[in-house]
């Protein structure tokens, strides 16, 4: 029984992938084209009922949000791959902090300069020049909060890597890669550090070869 | 982590009562956290956080949460911000005790954090938006954003649909048995079936409605409300 999961090339689904990787579980993907609205067809519906990806199955056990199964895995393989969630249960703490920081700081202002910045056509709606900025503005007050964070601790959750640092790839890949905003973590020394550091391993690497996304 | 080894074997540790110290209990997100430590009968007190008066912006603060919000947690010289993460390393780390919160196989717990993750990226984002707009702007002489309550009505519209669907299948939302995903609704929900005049896209919705009278009655909650008052 070898684990499926839909919308591979988009970025909320790379989490899952990585994750994966990382531990060792064998998957096979299905495509699911969102530019002809594939994700809101009753029978997708029927495994996302908020029709967005990823969602997985796993023989008969379905699931969805990337951040939930993303946990999932990690727990049912604790014993196999890279360990994602601390030794202990403060370090798994932790590593739940900034997985929340990185959903609700982070992942806001990012996903709002993916859609109006690279993805606006796609979707069909003109690009808000304003929301661009505000955006901007937030996500670099946020940064801030990282630099501090990361001039102390290799990675977010301590001296590990875990599934606080792996949620942070897909959006962090649009911004330094397909954005040109960069700077925004270039000029930050230890934000920059450990971006280098997070996105040379091999699973992203891999995950980001074999599903580029659609820009 | 040294506290832990030092808990087996220093008695005079063991002597020292421990109790979790939660910032910020009159808002609505600490409150996750204050029904948590209730359902997993952790002993806990709390330490008032004027938001009104900028308390949370103040340097002292903000080396304990450098995001500026509440809650944080300290329990010993452990720190932990978050409401959601908070809430799941309590449920881990006293799992032997209370109220069973995430399930009891690693699958119902999957589903637990399923619909976490719902409750924070669905259901909270317009309903925020809406106490925002509806309760506090008037109250700090700001702007009320009709196109933002107008989207963000709609938007909750469709997520309690799914929601209908889903509890109409299952009793709670991870499965058969009350979990951290329920209670995690809590303390918004009650804004908005007390509070915003929107109470009816509950009570217009069978299931939903059953649901959030069961979990809104569980003596956690009703102690929360009841020593902790919200600030509208």
């Amino acid at each position: 029984m070898v684990v499926k999961v839909y919308g591979p090339h988009c970025a909320s689904t790379k989490r899952v992938l990585v994750c994966l990787l990382e531990k060792e579980v064998e998957f096979e993907v299905v495509p699911v084209d969102l530019t002809k609205g594939e994700h809101k067809d009753p029978e997708f519906l029927k495994l996302q009922p908020f029709g967005v990806v990823p969602v997985i199955q796993d023989g008969d056990y379905t699931l969805y949000e990337s951040r939930a199964i993303m946990r999932f895995y990690a727990d049912k393989y604790r014993s196999q791959g890279i360990e994602l969630l601390g030794r202990t249960a403060e370090e798994r703490g932790v590593v739940e902090q900034w997985l929340e920081v990185e959903a609700h700081n982070f992942h806001p202002p990012a996903y709002d300069l993916a859609v109006h910045v690279l993805f606006a056509p796609l979707f069909g709606i003109t690009p808000d020049p304003k929301l661009i900025e505000e955006s901007e503005a937030k996500l670099l007050k946020v940064l801030d909060v990282y630099e501090e964070r990361l001039s102390k601790s290799k990675y977010l959750g301590g001296d590990f890597f875990s599934l606080a640092d792996i949620s942070h790839l897909p959006f962090l890949d649009y911004i330094v890669n397909k954005m040109n905003k960069g700077y925004l973590i270039k000029e930050r020394k230890h934000v920059s550090g450990w971006w280098d550091d997070i996105s040379s391993r091999p699973s992203w690497k891999k995950i980001i070869q074999l599903y580029p996304p659609p820009v | 982590m040294t506290a832990t080894q030092n808990q087996s074997t220093d008695k005079k540790y063991l002597d020292t009562k421990m109790v979790v110290k939660v910032y910020g209990p009159t808002y609505a997100s600490p409150k996750r956290v204050l029904a948590c430590l209730i359902e997993k009968e952790i002993e806990f007190e709390t330490v008032d956080v004027d938001l009104f008066k900028g308390e949370h912006k103040e340097p002292e603060f903000l080396k304990l949460q450098p995001f500026g919000s509440v809650p944080v947690i300290q329990d010993g010289d452990y720190t932990l911000y978050e409401s959601r993460a908070i809430i799941r390393y309590l449920a881990e780390k006293y799992k032997e005790q209370g109220t069973e919160l995430l399930g009891k196989t690693i699958e119902e717990k999957g589903l637990v954090e399923q619909w976490l993750e719902v409750e924070a990226h669905n259901f909270h984002p317009p309903l925020y938006n809406l106490v925002i707009n509806i309760l506090f702007a008037p109250l700090m002489g700001a702007p009320s954003d009709q196109k933002v309550i107008e989207e963000s009505d709609k938007k909750l519209e469709k997520v309690l649909d799914v929601y209908e669907e889903r509890l109409s299948n299952s009793k709670y939302l991870a499965g058969d048995f009350f979990s951290l995903a329920d209670l995690s609704h809590l303390p918004f929900g009650h804004y908005l079936v007390n509070q915003t005049g929107r109470g009816n896209l509950v009570r217009e919705r069978k299931h939903v409605s059953a649901w959030w009278d069961d979990i809104s009655n569980r003596p956690s909650w009703k102690k929360v409300l009841q020593q902790y008052k919200y600030p509208v």
